[in-house]
Protein backbone atom coordinates (compact mmCIF):
# COMPACT_ATOMS: atom_id res chain seq x y z
CA UNK A 1 0.00 0.00 0.00
CA UNK A 2 1.26 3.62 -0.78
CA UNK A 3 1.46 6.56 1.64
CA UNK A 4 -1.11 8.43 -0.16
CA UNK A 5 -3.50 5.35 -0.44
CA UNK A 6 -2.80 4.99 3.54
CA UNK A 7 -4.53 8.52 3.86
CA UNK A 8 -8.09 7.48 3.65
CA UNK A 9 -7.92 4.68 5.85
CA UNK A 10 -5.71 6.46 8.84
CA UNK A 11 -8.46 7.67 10.78
CA UNK A 12 -10.22 4.39 10.01
CA UNK A 13 -7.10 2.37 11.50
CA UNK A 14 -6.92 4.92 14.69
CA UNK A 15 -11.07 4.35 15.30
CA UNK A 16 -10.52 0.46 14.56
CA UNK A 17 -13.38 0.39 12.17
CA UNK A 18 -11.37 -1.00 8.99
CA UNK A 19 -12.17 -4.51 8.05
CA UNK A 20 -9.67 -6.94 9.00
CA UNK A 21 -7.71 -7.20 5.58
CA UNK A 22 -7.18 -3.78 5.51
CA UNK A 23 -6.15 -3.66 9.16
CA UNK A 24 -3.40 -5.94 8.31
CA UNK A 25 -2.47 -4.26 5.24
CA UNK A 26 -1.85 -1.40 7.05
CA UNK A 27 0.01 -2.48 9.88
CA UNK A 28 2.21 -4.54 6.85
CA UNK A 29 2.83 -0.64 5.47
CA UNK A 30 3.47 0.85 8.91
CA UNK A 31 5.88 -1.24 9.79
CA UNK A 32 7.77 -0.14 6.27
CA UNK A 33 7.27 3.46 6.84
CA UNK A 34 8.70 5.65 9.37
CA UNK A 35 6.98 8.88 8.28
CA UNK A 36 3.28 7.12 8.42
CA UNK A 37 4.00 5.99 11.69
CA UNK A 38 4.66 9.10 13.04
CA UNK A 39 2.07 10.23 11.35
CA UNK A 40 -0.36 7.62 12.92
CA UNK A 41 0.86 8.66 16.42
CA UNK A 42 0.28 12.07 15.94
CA UNK A 43 -3.13 12.04 14.46
CA UNK A 44 -3.33 9.98 17.79
CA UNK A 45 -2.09 12.89 20.01
CA UNK A 46 -4.66 15.07 17.90
CA UNK A 47 -7.72 12.70 18.90
CA UNK A 48 -6.21 12.87 22.47
CA UNK A 49 -6.28 16.28 22.53
CA UNK A 50 -9.54 16.56 21.12
CA UNK A 51 -10.93 15.05 24.57
CA UNK A 52 -9.97 17.26 26.97
CA UNK A 53 -12.03 19.71 25.76
CA UNK A 54 -14.42 19.89 28.45
CA UNK A 55 -18.49 19.06 27.72
CA UNK A 56 -21.07 21.90 28.39
CA UNK A 57 -24.39 21.73 29.94
CA UNK A 58 -27.36 23.35 28.30
CA UNK A 59 -28.27 26.23 30.78
CA UNK A 60 -31.80 25.92 33.19
CA UNK A 61 -34.43 27.02 31.09
CA UNK A 62 -33.20 25.33 27.60
CA UNK A 63 -36.00 22.95 28.15
CA UNK A 64 -38.32 25.44 29.16
CA UNK A 65 -37.69 27.64 26.21
CA UNK A 66 -38.32 24.74 23.89
CA UNK A 67 -41.56 23.76 25.33
CA UNK A 68 -42.68 27.43 25.15
CA UNK A 69 -41.73 28.12 21.59
CA UNK A 70 -43.98 24.53 20.85
CA UNK A 71 -46.66 25.66 22.90
CA UNK A 72 -46.33 28.72 20.47
CA UNK A 73 -46.61 26.48 17.38
CA UNK A 74 -50.07 26.61 15.64
CA UNK A 75 -52.17 23.93 15.75
CA UNK A 76 -52.55 21.71 12.66
CA UNK A 77 -55.91 21.13 11.80
CA UNK A 78 -57.41 18.65 9.26
CA UNK A 79 -60.74 18.78 7.74
CA UNK A 80 -61.67 15.71 10.20
CA UNK A 81 -61.03 18.29 13.37
CA UNK A 82 -64.02 19.55 13.26
CA UNK A 83 -66.65 16.55 13.12
CA UNK A 84 -64.87 15.54 16.85
CA UNK A 85 -65.20 19.14 17.90
CA UNK A 86 -68.87 19.65 17.20
CA UNK A 87 -71.24 16.51 16.62
CA UNK A 88 -74.41 18.89 16.19
CA UNK A 89 -73.13 20.72 13.31
CA UNK A 90 -72.82 17.57 11.78
CA UNK A 91 -75.74 16.08 12.54
CA UNK A 92 -78.02 19.59 11.78
CA UNK A 93 -75.62 19.32 8.47
CA UNK A 94 -76.57 16.02 7.26
CA UNK A 95 -80.22 16.64 7.97
CA UNK A 96 -79.78 20.07 5.55
CA UNK A 97 -78.25 17.36 2.74
CA UNK A 98 -80.93 15.14 3.29
CA UNK A 99 -83.71 17.80 3.32
CA UNK A 100 -82.10 19.21 -0.36
CA UNK A 101 -81.71 15.55 -1.95
CA UNK A 102 -85.68 14.63 -0.55
CA UNK A 103 -86.72 17.80 -1.92
CA UNK A 104 -84.75 18.23 -5.71
CA UNK A 105 -86.59 14.15 -6.09
CA UNK A 106 -90.08 15.31 -5.25
CA UNK A 107 -92.90 15.34 -8.16
CA UNK A 108 -93.41 18.55 -10.14
CA UNK A 109 -96.84 19.05 -10.39
CA UNK A 110 -100.45 16.69 -10.10
CA UNK A 111 -100.54 16.31 -14.17
CA UNK A 112 -97.68 14.69 -14.04
CA UNK A 113 -98.88 12.43 -11.11
CA UNK A 114 -102.08 11.55 -13.10
CA UNK A 115 -99.88 10.85 -16.23
CA UNK A 116 -97.25 8.47 -14.11
CA UNK A 117 -100.77 6.90 -12.64
CA UNK A 118 -101.99 5.59 -16.05
CA UNK A 119 -99.05 4.19 -16.90
CA UNK A 120 -96.20 4.21 -19.11
CA UNK A 121 -98.03 4.10 -22.73
CA UNK A 122 -100.26 7.35 -21.45
CA UNK A 123 -96.56 8.71 -20.25
CA UNK A 124 -94.77 8.12 -23.96
CA UNK A 125 -98.17 9.44 -26.16
CA UNK A 126 -98.39 12.62 -24.11
CA UNK A 127 -94.55 13.05 -25.15
CA UNK A 128 -95.24 12.50 -28.57
CA UNK A 129 -97.78 15.14 -28.65
CA UNK A 130 -95.51 18.09 -26.80
CA UNK A 131 -93.66 18.91 -30.34
CA UNK A 132 -97.61 19.63 -31.46
CA UNK A 133 -98.17 22.01 -28.58
CA UNK A 134 -95.67 23.74 -29.01
CA UNK A 135 -96.24 25.04 -32.64
CA UNK A 136 -98.73 27.80 -32.67
CA UNK A 137 -99.23 27.59 -36.32
CA UNK A 138 -100.79 24.00 -36.04
CA UNK A 139 -102.90 24.97 -32.79
CA UNK A 140 -104.25 27.80 -34.64
CA UNK A 141 -105.26 26.06 -37.53
CA UNK A 142 -106.78 23.07 -35.90
CA UNK A 143 -110.20 22.73 -36.59
CA UNK A 144 -111.28 20.61 -33.52
CA UNK A 145 -110.53 23.36 -31.28
CA UNK A 146 -112.05 26.09 -33.53
CA UNK A 147 -114.86 24.04 -33.09
CA UNK A 148 -114.33 24.02 -29.31
CA UNK A 149 -114.87 27.29 -29.02
CA UNK A 150 -118.02 27.60 -31.34
CA UNK A 151 -119.38 24.77 -28.97
CA UNK A 152 -118.37 26.75 -25.58
CA UNK A 153 -119.72 29.79 -26.07
CA UNK A 154 -122.79 28.38 -27.16
CA UNK A 155 -122.87 26.57 -23.18
CA UNK A 156 -121.70 29.83 -22.02
CA UNK A 157 -125.06 31.76 -22.81
CA UNK A 158 -126.76 28.83 -22.15
CA UNK A 159 -125.69 28.69 -18.90
CA UNK A 160 -126.59 32.42 -18.20
CA UNK A 161 -130.32 31.67 -19.56
CA UNK A 162 -130.51 28.99 -16.51
CA UNK B 1 -36.38 -1.37 27.90
CA UNK B 2 -35.74 2.20 26.36
CA UNK B 3 -37.44 2.64 23.59
CA UNK B 4 -35.13 3.71 19.96
CA UNK B 5 -35.22 7.25 18.65
CA UNK B 6 -37.39 6.00 15.97
CA UNK B 7 -40.02 4.53 18.41
CA UNK B 8 -40.48 7.45 19.90
CA UNK B 9 -40.24 9.38 17.04
CA UNK B 10 -43.09 7.19 15.66
CA UNK B 11 -45.02 8.01 19.50
CA UNK B 12 -44.36 11.75 18.63
CA UNK B 13 -46.20 11.24 14.66
CA UNK B 14 -49.03 9.81 17.10
CA UNK B 15 -49.66 12.85 19.16
CA UNK B 16 -46.96 11.63 22.24
CA UNK B 17 -45.75 14.66 24.15
CA UNK B 18 -43.84 12.38 26.48
CA UNK B 19 -41.88 10.70 23.75
CA UNK B 20 -41.00 14.50 22.52
CA UNK B 21 -39.36 15.37 26.02
CA UNK B 22 -37.73 11.84 25.90
CA UNK B 23 -36.27 12.84 22.78
CA UNK B 24 -35.58 16.34 24.30
CA UNK B 25 -33.85 15.10 27.31
CA UNK B 26 -31.51 12.33 25.19
CA UNK B 27 -30.15 14.73 22.51
CA UNK B 28 -30.35 18.35 24.67
CA UNK B 29 -26.48 18.03 25.45
CA UNK B 30 -25.11 16.43 22.48
CA UNK B 31 -26.48 19.09 20.14
CA UNK B 32 -25.35 22.68 22.34
CA UNK B 33 -22.07 20.63 22.52
CA UNK B 34 -21.93 20.44 18.86
CA UNK B 35 -23.42 23.44 17.83
CA UNK B 36 -21.15 25.52 20.67
CA UNK B 37 -18.45 24.27 18.98
CA UNK B 38 -18.93 25.09 15.54
CA UNK B 39 -20.51 28.69 16.93
CA UNK B 40 -18.41 29.32 19.62
CA UNK B 41 -21.30 31.32 21.57
CA UNK B 42 -23.25 29.86 23.74
CA UNK B 43 -26.37 31.38 23.81
CA UNK B 44 -26.08 30.88 20.30
CA UNK B 45 -25.47 27.58 19.93
CA UNK B 46 -28.81 27.67 22.72
CA UNK B 47 -30.88 29.43 20.08
CA UNK B 48 -29.84 26.81 17.23
CA UNK B 49 -30.37 23.86 19.03
CA UNK B 50 -33.96 25.17 20.09
CA UNK B 51 -34.69 25.77 16.19
CA UNK B 52 -33.65 22.05 15.71
CA UNK B 53 -35.86 21.23 18.51
CA UNK B 54 -38.54 23.07 17.25
CA UNK B 55 -38.30 22.02 13.73
CA UNK B 56 -38.54 18.08 14.35
CA UNK B 57 -41.39 18.89 16.57
CA UNK B 58 -43.33 20.47 13.57
CA UNK B 59 -42.09 17.69 10.60
CA UNK B 60 -43.68 15.34 13.23
CA UNK B 61 -46.61 14.43 11.02
CA UNK B 62 -44.63 13.62 7.84
CA UNK B 63 -41.90 11.78 9.68
CA UNK B 64 -40.68 8.45 8.25
CA UNK B 65 -37.80 6.56 9.59
CA UNK B 66 -35.74 6.10 6.48
CA UNK B 67 -33.05 7.03 7.65
CA UNK B 68 -31.29 6.98 11.38
CA UNK B 69 -32.75 9.47 13.28
CA UNK B 70 -29.24 11.12 14.32
CA UNK B 71 -28.76 11.54 10.26
CA UNK B 72 -31.70 13.83 10.52
CA UNK B 73 -31.21 15.54 13.29
CA UNK B 74 -27.24 16.37 13.26
CA UNK B 75 -28.46 17.14 9.10
CA UNK B 76 -30.67 19.96 10.44
CA UNK B 77 -28.03 21.07 13.34
CA UNK B 78 -25.32 21.03 10.90
CA UNK B 79 -27.21 23.03 7.92
CA UNK B 80 -28.26 25.62 10.65
CA UNK B 81 -24.78 25.67 12.01
CA UNK B 82 -23.29 26.32 8.78
CA UNK B 83 -25.50 28.75 8.12
CA UNK B 84 -25.03 30.63 11.17
CA UNK B 85 -21.52 30.49 10.53
CA UNK B 86 -21.59 32.17 7.40
CA UNK B 87 -23.70 34.72 8.43
CA UNK B 88 -21.83 35.78 11.42
CA UNK B 89 -18.25 35.45 10.07
CA UNK B 90 -18.01 39.25 9.87
CA UNK B 91 -18.85 40.25 13.32
CA UNK B 92 -16.88 38.25 14.90
CA UNK B 93 -14.81 39.40 17.33
CA UNK B 94 -10.70 39.04 17.90
CA UNK B 95 -10.16 38.34 21.90
CA UNK B 96 -7.85 40.82 22.61
CA UNK B 97 -4.26 40.11 24.78
CA UNK B 98 -4.76 42.60 26.98
CA UNK B 99 -8.17 41.51 28.30
CA UNK B 100 -8.62 39.98 31.61
CA UNK B 101 -8.56 36.66 31.74
CA UNK B 102 -11.68 34.49 32.25
CA UNK B 103 -11.88 31.18 32.77
CA UNK B 104 -15.19 28.81 31.57
CA UNK B 105 -15.88 26.66 34.61
CA UNK B 106 -17.61 23.56 33.78
CA UNK B 107 -20.70 24.57 35.00
CA UNK B 108 -20.34 27.17 32.00
CA UNK B 109 -19.80 30.23 35.20
CA UNK B 110 -16.88 32.70 33.99
CA UNK B 111 -14.82 34.21 36.82
CA UNK B 112 -12.19 36.70 36.09
CA UNK B 113 -8.07 35.10 37.34
CA UNK B 114 -5.52 37.23 38.33
CA UNK B 115 -2.63 36.23 36.54
CA UNK B 116 -0.30 37.71 39.35
CA UNK B 117 -1.65 35.48 41.82
CA UNK B 118 1.15 32.59 42.56
CA UNK B 119 -1.20 30.19 43.67
CA UNK B 120 0.03 26.64 42.03
CA UNK B 121 -3.15 24.88 41.48
CA UNK B 122 -4.78 28.75 39.99
CA UNK B 123 -1.15 27.92 37.74
CA UNK B 124 -2.31 24.36 36.61
CA UNK B 125 -5.64 25.78 35.78
CA UNK B 126 -4.39 28.62 33.79
CA UNK B 127 -2.12 26.37 31.74
CA UNK B 128 -4.88 23.94 31.22
CA UNK B 129 -7.31 26.31 30.18
CA UNK B 130 -4.41 27.88 27.31
CA UNK B 131 -3.89 24.67 26.25
CA UNK B 132 -8.02 24.15 25.94
CA UNK B 133 -7.99 27.47 24.38
CA UNK B 134 -5.65 27.00 22.03
CA UNK B 135 -7.28 23.64 20.71
CA UNK B 136 -10.55 25.52 20.03
CA UNK B 137 -8.51 27.79 18.37
CA UNK B 138 -7.45 25.19 16.18
CA UNK B 139 -10.41 23.76 15.83
CA UNK B 140 -12.33 27.27 14.92
CA UNK B 141 -9.52 28.18 12.34
CA UNK B 142 -10.85 24.81 9.92
CA UNK B 143 -12.71 25.75 7.42
CA UNK B 144 -16.64 24.89 8.30
CA UNK B 145 -17.46 21.76 6.72
CA UNK B 146 -14.21 20.29 7.97
CA UNK B 147 -14.71 21.67 11.42
CA UNK B 148 -18.30 19.78 11.57
CA UNK B 149 -17.19 16.50 9.90
CA UNK B 150 -14.18 16.23 12.74
CA UNK B 151 -16.87 17.63 15.44
CA UNK B 152 -19.36 14.88 13.82
CA UNK B 153 -16.98 11.88 13.81
CA UNK B 154 -14.79 13.00 17.41
CA UNK B 155 -17.63 14.16 19.87
CA UNK B 156 -20.89 12.21 18.15
CA UNK B 157 -19.36 9.01 16.94
CA UNK B 158 -20.96 8.82 14.07
CA UNK B 159 -19.89 6.26 11.41
CA UNK B 160 -18.36 7.42 8.51
CA UNK B 161 -22.40 6.38 6.05
CA UNK B 162 -23.98 8.71 8.71
CA UNK B 163 -21.22 12.00 8.08
CA UNK B 164 -21.54 11.44 4.70
CA UNK B 165 -25.48 11.72 4.65
CA UNK B 166 -24.90 14.88 7.08
CA UNK B 167 -22.64 16.96 5.04
CA UNK B 168 -24.10 15.59 1.36
CA UNK B 169 -20.92 14.26 0.29
CA UNK B 170 -19.41 10.75 -0.48
CA UNK B 171 -17.50 8.21 1.94
CA UNK B 172 -14.61 8.54 0.34
CA UNK B 173 -14.99 12.70 0.15
CA UNK B 174 -15.35 12.76 3.63
CA UNK B 175 -11.94 10.42 4.59
CA UNK B 176 -10.45 12.73 2.35
CA UNK B 177 -12.33 15.76 4.18
CA UNK B 178 -11.53 14.53 7.87
CA UNK B 179 -7.76 13.59 6.38
CA UNK B 180 -7.42 17.22 5.59
CA UNK B 181 -8.81 18.24 9.10
CA UNK B 182 -6.59 16.03 11.08
CA UNK B 183 -3.70 17.30 9.34
CA UNK B 184 -4.60 20.71 9.93
CA UNK B 185 -5.17 19.66 13.70
CA UNK B 186 -1.49 18.28 13.80
CA UNK B 187 0.13 21.16 12.33
CA UNK B 188 -1.48 23.75 14.66
CA UNK B 189 -0.99 21.84 17.36
CA UNK B 190 2.40 20.60 16.79
CA UNK B 191 3.88 22.13 20.52
CA UNK B 192 1.01 20.54 22.16
CA UNK B 193 1.77 17.17 19.90
CA UNK B 194 5.23 17.20 20.77
CA UNK B 195 4.37 17.18 24.59
CA UNK B 196 2.22 14.37 24.44
CA UNK B 197 4.83 12.25 22.28
CA UNK B 198 7.26 12.82 25.08
CA UNK B 199 4.97 12.09 28.02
Amino acid sequence: MSCTRMETRLLGYIDGRLKESEQREMEKHLAACPACTVRVNEFRSVSSLLDELPQIEPSAAFDVRVRARIAAEPVKQNWWSWVGAAPRVLVAASMLLLATVWVGHRPADNANMASSNSGDETQIMQDQDLPVLENYDVLANFEPLTELSQADSTDDSSEQEM
Amino acid sequence: MARTDVQLMLDVKAGDEQSFALLLHRYRTPLVNFLYRMVRNREQAEDLAQEVFIRVYRARADYVPSAKFTTWLFRIATNLALNSVRDTRHQRMEVSLDAPVTVDSEEGDERRIDVAEKNPNIEEHLVQEAQRDMIRHAIDKLPEKQRAAVLLHKYQELDYGEISKILSCSESALKSLLFRAYETLRVELAPLVALRAKN
